[in-house]
């Protein structure tokens, strides 16, 4: 990874630059919203990364459960963490997004509901892993990320199967995009998706670096509390 | 347009803070690893 790190964070500014570009200049602009509905390459690619990121927290919590691979669990933290930011951009740009279109900021719909519930259940995640110093903390951290995965399915369907506030998807859901829009789509999909592994990377290092330190302070403080004086 | 630029700068704006808060974890890092080194 040290090696395609560069390389990846080289393509990741040509495809953030090419990507806001294209979603502020290029891209058509959408005839019933206007130049707010170009809020939408920001919010549905953010969203995809989110989805993505807590199912690779749901990987790697299920090897940590089956193997107990100190590894494992870094990654799961690492991938929780990317998945809350892009979530909380979720979040904050869907309201932005909805109060020009709208005309209100929030409503309790089931897909924003869930959406919300699926933030505070990795927020626990994280404070969980933050704040709890017993020796079983990954091992219930784990178990919190299943439950917490099963909520991205229904964050995902809910707009499938149910009538909400939230429009129908645009992509395989029977809607229709014109291919420029598209083109921009995936252009900041493939943009947010090198960022976030990228950062998903650095956090992954830290933590791994951070435990090793702590585990030399333990060491160290257990000699010096052992050599005779 | 405001709405527009409001969102995009938010997005920016959480993703910078979160590249702050991993750099000062980094440099905090650093120091304890520089301690640890004097230390020996």
């Amino acid at each position: 990874m040290k090696r395609v790190f560069p390389i990846l964070a080289i393509l990741t500014a040509v495809l953030l630059t090419y990507g806001l570009y294209g979603a502020l200049i290029a891209a058509p602009t959408e005839k019933t919203m206007g130049d707010v509905q170009r809020i939408f390459y920001y919010h549905v690619p953010s969203a995809w990364t989110a989805f993505t990121f807590f199912f690779l927290n749901l990987v790697a919590s299920v090897v940590y459960l089956l193997r107990r691979n100190p590894k494992a669990d870094a990654l799961a933290l690492a991938a929780a963490e990317v998945g809350v930011v892009f979530c909380t951009v979720v979040l904050v740009t869907g309201p932005i997004w909805a109060r020009p279109v709208w005309g209100i900021w929030w409503t309790w719909d089931l897909r924003l509901t869930l959406t919300l519930v699926l933030w505070l259940i990795y927020v626990s995640y994280l404070v969980l892993r933050r704040f709890s110093s017993s020796g079983q903390t990954p091992v219930l951290a784990a178990v919190l990320a299943i439950f917490g995965a099963l909520d991205v399915p229904l964050v995902y369907f809910s707009i499938w199967f149910f009538r909400t506030q939230h429009p129908q998807p645009v992509i395989g859901g029977g809607g229709s995009i014109d291919p420029r829009m598209l083109h921009v789509l995936l252009i900041n999909w493939a943009a947010f998706s090198c960022f976030a592994i990228l950062v998903c990377w650095s956090r992954y290092h830290l933590e791994v670096l951070s435990r090793e330190v702590e585990e030399t302070q333990a060491l160290e403080s257990l000699l010096e509390s052992g050599s005779p004086r | 347009m405001s709405y527009l630029y409001a969102a995009y700068i938010a997005t920016w704006a959480i993703h910078i803070c979160y590249l702050a808060y991993l750099l000062r974890r980094y440099a905090r890092l650093r120091a304890q690893i520089e301690e640890l080194k004097r230390e020996r």
